[in-house]
């Protein structure tokens, strides 16, 4: 003890230095303890970056970078010429602006109705509840999905068939054109009540003494809503707002493929789908690849178009 | 105060809503404990709601007989608590060194952490990567990928801001070295923060099935808990909702591997319980560690 006493003393005038070296050797735990993680994080999160380089060869596997054959654009206009793209770029499309839009705005609203919730109890247990789905996985959400929605005695067709809306069950996983509205809805409900901690937070922290004096001035509830929650939660929109839009980049491909099924594929398919679909399955690297950039490439384009718009409205940049 | 007629409108409507999610969100979970605790041939005919008609243990005893399935809970066991464990030591440490203010390489590491949020290789180049690593039909290809996180490193940061410094100058003062002020006084007191990230690793560890598919489908003895479930519920999901479906061989084919309903729900139910055994401890400490986080990126 005595001894890392003194040697704490004699590091002292090293760090006046400031020099590079200097701090190397002085912060030198500091360097120990995340130097490692960068290292790690070079190799899984940017060497795949050099992988896109595969979209202009056609690459084999086993051979070096010199021994590859460069091909240029051909299977970016291979992609381009392929009907079935435009199909599934749609799908992608479709999917990823229907999950931006409910999926901002309804935890949004559901966490203020929460909020003017009176009854303690009734407001934990919902809480609890709904919380829940967020932390079950997609496989299961997929099978609880398909189960509900089921045409033998799945709970949606019989509540339909019993009130008479419907004289016989609809086979909703057959339809394509439900699938979307599926898709999106199987989301809401996975991470509606999870995304909504955030707003409740928010909410937790404005003066109650405003609600108070809108009170004394008559403000109903409705009023008091529009009038100082929502104001009161607008930073915390905007923020969630910023990051929903970041997420569009990975608008992610579990429940498409848990919850389409060969029928409805012309519906289902998104491109991350596709070139796993070619680039795996049929060992097209290349073309998958290709498929691969333009995927990330209508990501960064969605991204600056949803914070141009954004920054049209509000005069604040999402990034 | 009196409320009034408009306030008491909005109360009666607000009540009902809120119910109605409510029920939404618990039916299907009620309904999955019901089936799986059905008697199986019985299920068939339906119409099972949230309470089974012909009460049975059977389902779960059958499920014992899939021998993937042991192997799958054994590796998902594993696999979480691995992952767990190395994610939020190399999260915890990360975040460390990012919350010191004197630290010299603090900008470029976080630089270098806060970009892998906006973009990735994408899948082929991902798959490829672990070909050429050697880690496609391993166990590691569970683990080692997703290991330093930037997201909870940011959550873990944001908490550790908030320590007051002057404990690590008078730790520093008694002769500590950064090490040992990580080890012996921050992450004691980061205990919920770590407590959010793990449950975050773990449930996230427990969950995944898609890098089994990738990486080891071929492989049995590393196959998921997950990946099983995905399995079995994918083989029918389109016979079970159209029996018309698919028609010809594959309905043949289809028709071999179906398992009764009963017997994907109880999988369904046994792939959620350790969900449900920690899920009530950590609440308090996620709905934390969500604000923190969401709020500081």
């Amino acid at each position: 003890m005595e001894i890392a006493k003194k040697k704490a003393h004699t590091y002292k005038p090293i760090k006046n230095k400031k020099s590079f070296w200097g701090s190397l050797i002085h912060q030198r735990y500091l360097y120990f303890m995340s130097m490692p993680f960068v290292i790690w994080v070079f190799v899984f999160n940017y060497l795949p970056l050099w992988g896109w380089t595969m979209a202009f060869q056609n690459y084999r596997p086993g051979k070096s970078m010199g021994e590859q054959e460069w091909v240029g654009l051909q299977h970016f206009i291979m992609l381009f010429q392929d009907e079935r793209f435009y199909l599934v770029l749609r799908n992608t499309l479709a999917m990823s602006l229907m999950g931006l839009i409910l999926g901002f705005t309804v935890p949004i609203v559901f966490a203020i109705l929460l909020n003017e919730v009176r009854k303690k109890a009734f407001k934990n247990t919902l809480q609890t509840i709904t919380y829940l789905p967020h932390f079950v996985s997609w496989v299961v959400v997929a099978g609880i999905v398909t189960k509900v929605l089921s045409s033998d005695g799945g709970a949606v067709n019989q509540l339909l068939t019993a009130t008479g809306l419907v004289d016989e069950p609809i086979q909703f996983m057959t339809k394509g054109g439900l699938f979307w509205i599926i898709v999106t809805l199987a989301d809401l409900w996975k991470e509606m009540g999870w995304n909504s901690i955030i707003f409740l937070a928010a909410m937790a922290g404005i003066d109650t003494q405003l609600y108070e004096a809108a009170k004394v001035d008559g403000a109903g509830r409705l009023r008091q809503i529009w009038h100082i929650t929502l104001p009161g939660i607008r930073p915390t929109i905007l923020v969630v707002l910023i990051l929903s839009i970041g997420h569009l980049i990975s608008i992610g491909f579990e429940k498409q493929f848990l919850l389409g099924n060969s029928t409805i594929v012309d519906y289902s398919e998104v491109l991350d789908l596709y070139a796993l679909n070619y680039g795996i399955g049929l060992g097209r690297f290349s073309y998958g690849t290709a498929i691969g950039i333009f995927n990330s490439l209508v990501s960064i384009i969605l991204l600056f178009l949803a914070n141009g718009i954004f920054k049209r409205f509000t005069n604040q940049s999402v990034m | 105060m009196k409320s009034s007629k408009g306030d008491l409108i909005f109360t009666i409507c607000n009540y009902t809503f809120l119910t109605l999610v409510f029920v939404v969100t618990l039916y299907p979970f009620l309904n999955v404990l019901a089936i799986s605790l059905n008697d199986a041939t019985d299920t068939v005919r339906g119409g099972i709601t949230i309470f089974p008609r012909e009460f049975t243990f059977k389902n779960y005893i059958t499920i014992f007989e899939y021998d993937n399935l042991i192997t799958g809970f054994v590796n998902s066991t594993l696999r979480t608590v691995i992952g767990t464990i190395l994610g939020v030591i190399s999260s915890a440490m990360v975040a460390f060194t990012l919350s010191r203010a004197d630290f010299k390489g603090r900008k470029f590491v976080s630089t270098t952490l806060v970009l892998t949020l906006y973009f990735s290789g994408g899948l082929i180049p991902g798959y490829m990567l672990m070909r050429d690593l050697n880690l496609v039909g391993t166990f590691w290809v569970y683990i080692l990928p997703g290991m330093v996180n930037a997201f909870n490193i940011i959550i873990v940061r944001s908490f550790m801001d908030g320590l007051p410094y002057a404990l690590q100058e008078s730790a520093k003062m008694d002769g500590a070295n950064d090490f040992s002020i990580f080890w012996r006084i921050i992450l004691p007191l980061c205990t919920p923060v770590l407590a959010t990230i793990a449950l975050f690793i773990a449930v996230g560890q427990w969950n995944s099935w898609f890098d089994t598919y990738l990486y080891n489908g071929s492989d049995p003895s590393l196959t998921t808990l997950q990946y099983e479930l995905m399995k079995i519920l994918q083989n029918t999901s389109i016979s079970s909702t159209d029996p018309n479906a698919y028609r010809g061989t594959e309905a043949l084919e289809g028709a071999k591997n179906v398992s009764p309903e009963s017997i994907k729900m109880a999988i369904s139910v046994v792939t959620i319980i350790p969900i449900l055994i920690v899920y009530p401890f950590l609440q308090r400490f996620f709905v934390q560690g969500m604000t923190l986080g969401a709020v500081k990126s």
